[in-house]
C-alpha cells in the first residue's frame, strides 16, 4: 500500500489513437507523474480492433502501442512513473505481452504488466438487442456484427492497480475512469464517495483528450493566440485529497492553460452540465470555478456527484463496408462553373450509366462543402475541389466511383487537374445498455 | 456595429456523440454574457439552419463561467455511420454558430 498523498500527479500522454509521443515522451521524463495515462479508444476505434483481431488473433490493439512504450517504458520505470491505457483495444491480453517483451528488450525486468478483460460483451448481445441511441434492434443493421464492448468504470482498473502492477492495459472503459481510477487509489475514495468521484472525473474528463487542453484545438489566430503550437506540450492535474485541482503543463513547452482552454474543454461532448453519466457517478460540471492561479496554472474547485447509473452503455460495432473519395481541382476564370458541370457529370454517369448502389455525396471543396446542408452562403472562391464520396457494402461500386471521377481527366469540362483517390474501410456503430450485474471485469498481471 | 457576429465576442468548441452535437460558447468578457444570452437563443439556432439540425436544440446555462451549451439532437446527417460530410463529427459547427451575426 502506498502512503497517503497530499497531491497526485496525472499526466495525459495521448488524447486520441493517433495523438503525438513526443510530448509523452517528455511528460514521462520530466513531468514527475505518479501516472501517465494514454486515452486512446474513441467510440469507432474498437470496432476496427475486433476486425484487426479476426484477421490476425495476435493483433487488435492499438499499432502505435509498441512505439508509445519504447518511448516511455525506461523513463517511467526510472521516475516511479505508472501507466494506465485503454490502447488494449480489442485485445488486451496480447497487449500486454507485446509491453512485457519491450520491458525485456529495454532491461526493465520485474516490471509488472497487467492486462484488464471483461469489457467484451458481444456473447451478451442478440439480435433482439434494442439500441438506445437509434429506433431498432441489431437484426435490423443488416451489417455483420464485429464486436460488442462494454464502458467498464474503476472497479474494473482497481485490482491491476491494487496488485501492483506498473502497466495497467484496459481496452474499453470509460475515458475519464483511467484519471479517475488512481485517485480512488491513492486517495482511498469510497466508490459511494460521489462527490469525490464526481470531481476526480472532472479532472479525467478535462483530461482525456490531451492537449485539447493545454492550447490545442484553440487557436484562432488573431483572437486566440497560442504560442508555440507546434511544440503543445501534454497537460498535467495536480489532484488534491478533497478533488481540486490544479491543470499545467510543462513550462518549456508549447501551448498555453488559460480559463478558456479549460472552459473549452469543460463542456466539450457534454449535454447537460449537471448530469454527465459514466460507469462510476453521476457527475455534475455545475457550480465548478475555473481560477488563474499562475502562467499556465488553472486551479478547478467545486463539482459535485450523485448515484452512478445502474445501467451500462455497450457500443456495437458492425462492419459498414468501404468509404471511397476521390476529387479533381478546377482554379481560376469560371472555375465554379466548370467545377459544377464537372459534378453534373459524375452524377449522372453514376446513377444513370453506372446505376450505382450505396449512398454518394458531392461537394463543392472551396465553394461550400462542410457547411452545405447548413445552407452557409457560397464563397466566391476561384479555386475549388470537386469531391465525391461513395460508402457501400460492395468494394467494386466504391472502386467503380473512383474510375468515374479519375476519367474526368480527358472527359470532363477544361481545366481539370490534381486526381487522388482513396479507399477506406467502414465500420457502424450503435449503442445499447446492459445491467451492471452482468458485466465482470478481471484482470492478469504478467511480469517482465 | 450591426455587422459584428459571435465571433467577434465569443470561442467555441463543438463536441458530438453519436447524431447529437453539442457547441460550447463562452464570451471573452463577461460583459458580453448578457449579449450573449439574448441574440444566441436554442430557437435562433434552430431556425438559421433548419436543414442540418433537424432534431431539438436545447441550451443550457452556465452562468457562472458565462457560457452557453447548445444540445442539438439529430444534427449530425445521421451521424458519423452515414454522413458522408467530410467533417462527419460536426467539428465545424462551433465555427457554423460564431459566425451568426450578432442582433444587437
Amino acid at each position: 500500500m502506498n502512503k497517503p498523498l497530499t497531491t497526485v500527479r496525472l499526466g495525459c500522454g495521448a488524447g486520441f489513437s493517433s495523438d503525438r509521443l513526443g510530448p509523452a515522451v517528455d511528460l514521462a521524463q520530466r513531468g514527475a507523474l505518479d501516472y501517465l495515462v494514454f486515452e486512446c479508444l474513441g467510440e469507432r476505434t474498437m470496432a476496427f480492433g475486433h476486425r484487426d483481431r479476426m484477421l490476425n488473433p495476435a493483433r487488435g490493439f492499438n499499432p502505435q502501442l509498441g512505439a508509445r512504450m519504447r518511448g516511455v517504458l525506461a523513463h517511467c520505470h526510472a521516475n516511479g512513473t505508472k501507466i494506465i491505457t485503454n490502447m488494449g483495444v480489442a485485445n488486451p491480453r496480447a497487449a500486454a505481452l507485446l509491453v512485457v517483451d519491450i520491458a525485456r528488450e529495454l532491461g526493465l525486468h520485474g516490471l509488472k504488466v497487467a492486462c484488464v478483460e471483461g469489457d467484451d460483451v458481444t456473447h451478451l448481445i442478440g439480435p433482439d438487442t434494442a439500441f438506445m441511441d437509434h429506433p431498432g434492434a441489431v437484426k435490423d443493421v443488416g451489417l455483420r456484427m464485429v464486436g460488442a464492448n462494454v464502458y467498464m468504470g474503476a472497479e474494473a482498473l482497481l485490482p491491476a492497480l491494487q496488485a501492483g502492477a506498473d502497466v495497467v492495459i484496459a481496452g474499453r472503459v470509460a475515458d475519464p475512469t483511467l484519471f479517475l481510477s488512481p485517485l480512488v487509489h491513492r486517495f482511498g475514495w469510497a466508490l459511494d464517495d460521489w462527490t469525490a468521484l464526481g470531481r476526480g472525473t472532472l479532472a479525467g474528463h478535462l483530461m482525456e483528450c490531451g492537449m485539447q487542453i493545454t492550447g490545442g484545438y484553440f487557436a484562432d489566430p488573431g483572437y486566440k493566440d497560442v504560442p508555440r503550437l507546434a511544440d503543445c506540450g501534454f497537460p498535467i492535474a495536480e489532484v488534491q485529497q478533497d478533488g481540486s485541482f490544479v491543470i499545467t503543463k510543462l513550462a518549456d513547452t508549447g501551448g498555453c492553460v488559460t480559463p478558456a482552454t479549460v472552459k473549452e474543454q469543460l463542456l466539450y461532448e457534454v449535454h447537460d452540465p449537471a448530469a454527465y453519466l459514466t460507469p462510476d457517478v453521476t457527475a455534475n460540471f455545475r457550480g465548478v470555478s475555473v481560477t488563474e492561479v499562475g502562467p499556465d496554472r488553472v486551479h478547478l474547485s467545486g463539482g459535485d456527484g450523485s448515484v452512478r447509473p445502474d445501467k451500462l452503455k455497450v457500443t456495437i460495432g458492425f462492419d459498414g463496408g468501404f468509404l471511397g473519395e476521390g476529387g479533381v481541382s478546377y482554379a481560376g476564370p469560371n472555375a465554379r462553373a466548370r467545377a459544377e458541370l464537372a459534378a453534373g457529370v459524375v452524377r449522372e454517369r453514376l446513377t444513370r450509366i453506372n446505376q450505382l448502389g450505396g449512398d454518394l455525396r458531392i461537394d463543392l471543396i472551396g465553394l461550400n462543402s462542410l457547411h452545405q446542408t447548413a445552407e452557409v452562403p457560397a464563397s466566391e472562391s476561384a479555386d475549388i475541389r470537386l469531391h465525391v464520396a461513395l460508402r457501400s457494402t460492395e468494394r467494386e461500386d466504391v472502386d467503380m466511383m473512383l474510375w468515374e471521377v479519375e476519367s474526368l481527366l480527358c472527359c470532363g469540362p477544361a481545366g481539370g487537374g490534381g486526381y487522388r483517390g482513396q479507399v477506406t474501410p467502414c465500420v457502424v456503430t450503435h449503442s445499447a445498455l446492459i445491467d451492471r450485474n452482468r458485466v465482470s471485469p478481471t484482470f492478469e498481471v504478467f511480469t517482465a | 456595429m450591426s455587422h459584428r457576429l459571435i465571433h467577434d465576442i465569443a470561442h467555441a468548441r463543438a463536441g458530438d456523440k453519436g447524431n447529437i452535437s453539442n457547441v460550447s460558447v463562452w464570451v471573452y468578457d463577461p460583459k458580453d454574457y448578457p449579449l450573449l444570452k439574448r441574440t444566441l437563443t436554442a430557437d435562433r439556432i434552430k431556425a438559421a439552419f433548419p436543414k442540418l439540425f433537424t432534431g431539438s436544440v436545447t441550451r443550457y446555462e452556465m452562468d457562472d463561467l458565462h457560457g452557453l451549451n447548445f444540445v442539438m439532437l439529430d444534427a449530425l446527417e445521421g451521424g458519423v455511420n452515414t454522413s458522408l460530410n467530410l467533417d462527419s463529427h460536426g467539428k465545424s459547427f462551433s465555427y457554423l454558430i460564431l459566425g451568426l451575426p450578432i442582433e444587437e
